[in-house]
């Protein structure tokens, strides 16, 4: 219903109006500072502030101050009074101010969890889920109460990390029991005799699944600069999925495919492209992605607003200029079993049964259930478990769904564990988990708690949309993902605002820090004695809450 | 610190040999035993090496309860001995009221039953002994097999040679395979079963160090063989996996040390045989080791053998004379039953290298 609008009049109280205080964001404004460059106003992307000159004062007496101190006729900026330009925090207006005299501050009165439902529409943002426009205290993780308890003192040797050889490799693909090998004893020595699945060694850490689309074309060129430079230049053989969107026709015909993880989700964006590109590929792709679910909207499918299909996203989807919702389910999967034999199977036939084809869930009570089955999959064609815990990030997502639903990661990764181990099925399908690793930007140890806990390797995304300068985090800046308004250029399709984004400095900074991830993951192998992952190792942590002992049956210390 | 040994000899040798190797080693403080396993037997034993011999540490109803249970498996006793102890007071040692060692005839029934079938039945009786005697809390079974024989106990090796009279050397008690353990207790609450060398199916095993994968190794090998139990020590699962890639899945020795100790992928792959290497590491990898150990093993042929993690981080030492190889994690020990041999030709093995002693007293050093 359209909302019905009467203006009224001079010195009543309207109950509807919104003012400034309604907003969860005030803009600081220090007209005595202000040198009126116009900076400001040209930075912010959500035409939170305009340029006004002040209203006449209302006195004789105040009118012949402002006369007397020159300010008389000197604009000052004020802040829109209206949600659809409601600041969000990020601060460019403080970047770019010259003098210091602007700056966002949060406001704790704010009314917006009931303004930011207008139209019928529900309200929809990016980031990370967390309740976190109203300010809130951060949430506390389960990863922050283990810490690696079980050091090496004198029962056996720490390492030295920075000399001793380490091996930080982890498996994408399905790999066979002992006695499924297709092994023969030949003059003394094991030969081979058969077929196996394709499996890859690869560094323990995949970039998330952010499509070009949900990404600006420079953000996502960033990162597969980065994913290229690591491998190329400081071997660490890190990949990256592609994200439901495609991917451009000149990497798909380029060797540094095979850095790259192809991801096939509800909508099958991109895969025109893909399949036309299938005879003129020169590399394997690194795998294949079947994407179920992810964590920051679990059981919706991807959604693409209008404001971010650009021409060139229309081109390499293949789709028009609408928002782009896709369906929460893969059309006709209809069971586990039945998107083993469908899904996983075609796609492992369209690269020749040579490249792993791999699924990703939403973390969920289900996720034990699902992974079972996949354990006992006769073909052995899934190679590998994303686990998306809640508090992944996501370009697009409904808040309820953002802030409702989920599974938090943790405990689901430790009981697929468990499960598979049961049975003696640990270690078949590689387990890769993510959702809000590196929240607190301690990406390497919470990579180690969860390789302990039963892990092969990690996922970053957000961790890494931060590294390239997004100011978004989890208690309300920014996080305007879905608008196309991305104040950095990184989550936009506006060639003006992507500009904004220095692709070489931040491949730069992405490569930084995973060069300092690795020395890190390397201090935390040293002390329990391990020179690889040590996969499952939970006797190397301790929990400093009972619970979270309890639960992920480790140690509790105190 | 922990300390392990072993003899091959072409003649059977008493258990004294083995405590002569074992002592010098001693530093320190040191209570949590001395434990052997003794194979290819003469002596009291020499006229059953056919026969299975049951090793058991027990009370008198535990001796009870596994006469009851062996007959209604329809196992014939054939022969016991059972040491004399010397029980003087002083002994820092926590005995037990009965040890006592069986051959038994085969059930009826498996006469004409192949190798196979038997070595089951044998591994399947000593597990339902074991847990008999665990319900009842009347003891310990520690091996049940043709021609071994183990004893183990808690306390000061010494203590324990005088208990069970080891010194006097009455050529009843003769091997030419003797594999055993001394080590230092960091854990008071030790049971027996934790003592090395641990025995399954004919593969014995004794090991010193840190198994610091031993979560990773005990929760694949727990449902991977009903004899994989236990787990008292964390050294078991260096047996197991022993048993596993040796008798399960046939694979040449060679390959265990592929198993335990992996070569840097890299290396690996640049291999003519990199690919099965791969495919090993990739399937075996919860049997891994990481952590600092040096392996005695022994298998049911009577082939010894030697490795350490990869490493290197634990001792480990080889020598003989011609006519006996001693195995010691100190070459003080090999000094003090070996002082004439040539100590130039001692192997210490290296981070890659497996070790293995035949019957001959032939080495092959085999590099990874």
């Amino acid at each position: 219903m359209a909302p019905v609008k009467r203006k009224a009049p001079r010195g009543e109280v309207a109950a509807q109006a919104v003012s400034v205080n309604d907003l969860p964001w005030l803009v600081r404004h220090d007209a005595g500072r202000c040198v009126l460059c116009g900076a400001c106003t040209a930075a912010c992307t959500f035409g939170a502030i305009e340029a006004k000159l002040p209203p006449a004062g209302a006195s004789a007496a105040e009118r012949e101050a402002r006369k007397e101190a020159g300010e008389d006729g000197r604009p000052v900026i004020v802040q829109k009074a209206e949600a659809a330009h409601a600041c969000t925090g990020c601060g460019m207006c403080e970047k770019v101010c010259p003098a210091g005299a602007i700056r966002p501050v949060r406001n704790p009165d704010n009314r917006w969890a009931v303004l930011s439902r207008t139209h019928g529409e529900p309200a929809r943002r990016g980031g990370r889920g967390g309740r976190s426009v109203v300010e809130a205290p951060p949430r506390e993780r389960t990863l922050d109460a283990v810490v690696i308890g079980r050091i090496s003192q004198m029962t056996d040797p720490a390492l030295d990390s920075e000399r001793h050889t380490f091996e930080l490799r982890s498996p994408l693909g399905r790999l066979l029991r002992p006695g499924e090998l297709p092994l023969r004893v030949e003059d003394g020595r094991l030969v081979l005799a058969g077929e196996t699945p394709p499996v890859r060694w690869i560094y323990p850490v995949i970039f998330s699944d952010m499509s070009i689309g949900a990404l600006s074309t420079r953000a996502w060129e960033a990162l597969a600069l980065a994913v290229a430079w690591l491998n190329e230049e400081c071997h660490l053989p890190v990949r990256m999925s592609s994200g439901e969107g495609g991917v451009p026709t000149r990497l798909l015909e380029s060797e540094r495919l095979r850095y790259f993880i192809l991801q096939i989700a509800s909508g099958h964006f991109g895969w025109n492209r893909i399949i036309e590109s299938l005879p003129r590929m020169k590399a394997d792709p690194a795998a294949v992605l079947i994407k179920v679910g992810q964590g920051a909207k679990p059981g919706d499918g991807g959604l693409l607003p209008a404001a971010k299909v650009a021409p060139h996203i229309q081109a390499i989807r293949g789709v028009p200029g609408a928002t782009l919702h896709s369906p929460p389910n893969h059309q006709g999967l209809y069971s586990i079993e039945e998107a083993v034999q469908k899904m996983h199977l075609s796609m492992n036939a369209a690269f020749g049964f040579r490249v792993p084809v791999a699924v990703k869930c939403a973390a969920s009570a289900t996720s034990v259930a699902v992974y079972n089955n996949l354990l006992r999959d006769p073909y052995h064609i899934c190679g590998g478990f994303f686990l998306d815990g809640m508090l992944g990030g996501t370009g697009a997502a409904y808040s309820v769904s953002l802030e409702h639903t989920g599974h938090p990661v943790v405990s689901v990764v430790r009981d697929c564990y468990r499960a598979a181990a049961g049975p003696g099925l640990q270690g078949r399908i590689p387990l890769w988990a993510g959702g809000g690793i590196g929240m607190n930007g301690d990406a390497a140890a919470d990579a180690f708690k969860l390789v302990c806990l039963g892990a092969d390797g990690v996922v970053l995304g957000r961790l890494l949309l931060q590294l390239l300068g997004c100011v978004g985090n989890e208690h309300g800046r920014c996080n305007a993902c879905n608008t196309g308004y991305c104040p950095v250029g990184i989550c936009t399709q506006d060639p003006r605002l992507v500009r904004r984004l220095d692709v070489d400095r931040g491949a730069q900074a992405i490569v930084d820090y995973m060069r300092a991830f690795d020395a890190e993951l390397r201090k935390l192998l040293a002390p329990v004695g391990n020179s690889a992952l040590p996969v499952g190792r939970a006797d190397a942590l301790v929990a400093t809450r009972r619970d979270v002992a309890d639960r992920l049956g480790i140690a509790y210390a105190c | 610190m922990c300390r392990i040994g072993s003899i091959k000899c072409r003649e059977a040798v008493p258990p004294s040999l083995a405590l002569r190797l074992m002592l010098p080693q001693q530093e320190g403080h040191d209570n949590s035993g001395f434990a052997l396993v003794m194979q290819d037997l003469e002596g009291a034993f020499s006229h059953y090496k056919e026969t299975p011999l049951l090793s058991l540490a027990t009370t008198p109803e535990g001796l009870r309860l596994v006469a009851d249970h062996m007959a209604a498996l329809g196992f014939v006793q054939l022969a016991q001995w059972v040491p004399e102890v010397d029980n003087r007071a002083g002994l820092n040692m926590a005995a037990m009221p009965r040890y006592v060692f069986s051959n038994y005839d085969w059930p009826e029934v498996y006469r004409y039953r192949g190798q196979k079938d038997r070595e089951e039945l044998l591994l399947d009786t000593r597990l339902a002994l074991r847990r008999l005697l665990e319900e009842h809390d009347a003891g310990y079974v520690y091996s049940f097999w043709p021609d071994v024989l183990t004893l183990k106990e808690i306390g000061d090796p010494a203590d324990i040679a005088a208990y069970f009279r080891l010194w006097d050397d009455d050529g009843r008690l003769v091997a030419r395979n003797i594999v055993a353990q001394c080590r230092q207790n960091t854990n008071y609450g030790i049971v027996r079963y934790a003592a090395h060398p641990f025995f399954l199916q004919g593969h014995t095993l004794c090991a010193n160090g840190e198994n610091t994968l031993f979560t990773r190794n005990r929760e694949f090998q727990q449902s991977l063989h009903r004899g994989y139990t236990g787990f008292e020590s964390d050294s078991q699962c260096l047996l197991y996996t022993l048993h596993y890639v040796h008798r399960e899945l046939g694979w040449p020795l060679t390959y265990y040390k592929h198993v335990l100790t992996p070569l840097p992928a890299a290396e690996a792959a640049s291999r003519e045989d990199g690919e099965v290497l791969g495919l090993i590491r990739e399937s075996l990898a919860q049997l891994e080791i990481n952590g600092p150990n040096a392996i005695i093993g022994l298998l049911p042929d009577g082939k010894m053998l030697a490795c350490c993690d990869a490493k290197k981080l634990r001792p480990l030492v080889i020598g003989g004379d011609g006519d006996m190889v001693a195995m010691a994690s100190e070459v003080c020990a090999l000094n003090a039953i070996l002082p004439a041999r040539d100590k130039e030709k001692d192997i210490y093995p290296g981070e890659r290298e497996l070790v293995v002693v035949d019957n001959g007293l032939e080495l092959q050093r085999w590099l990874q």
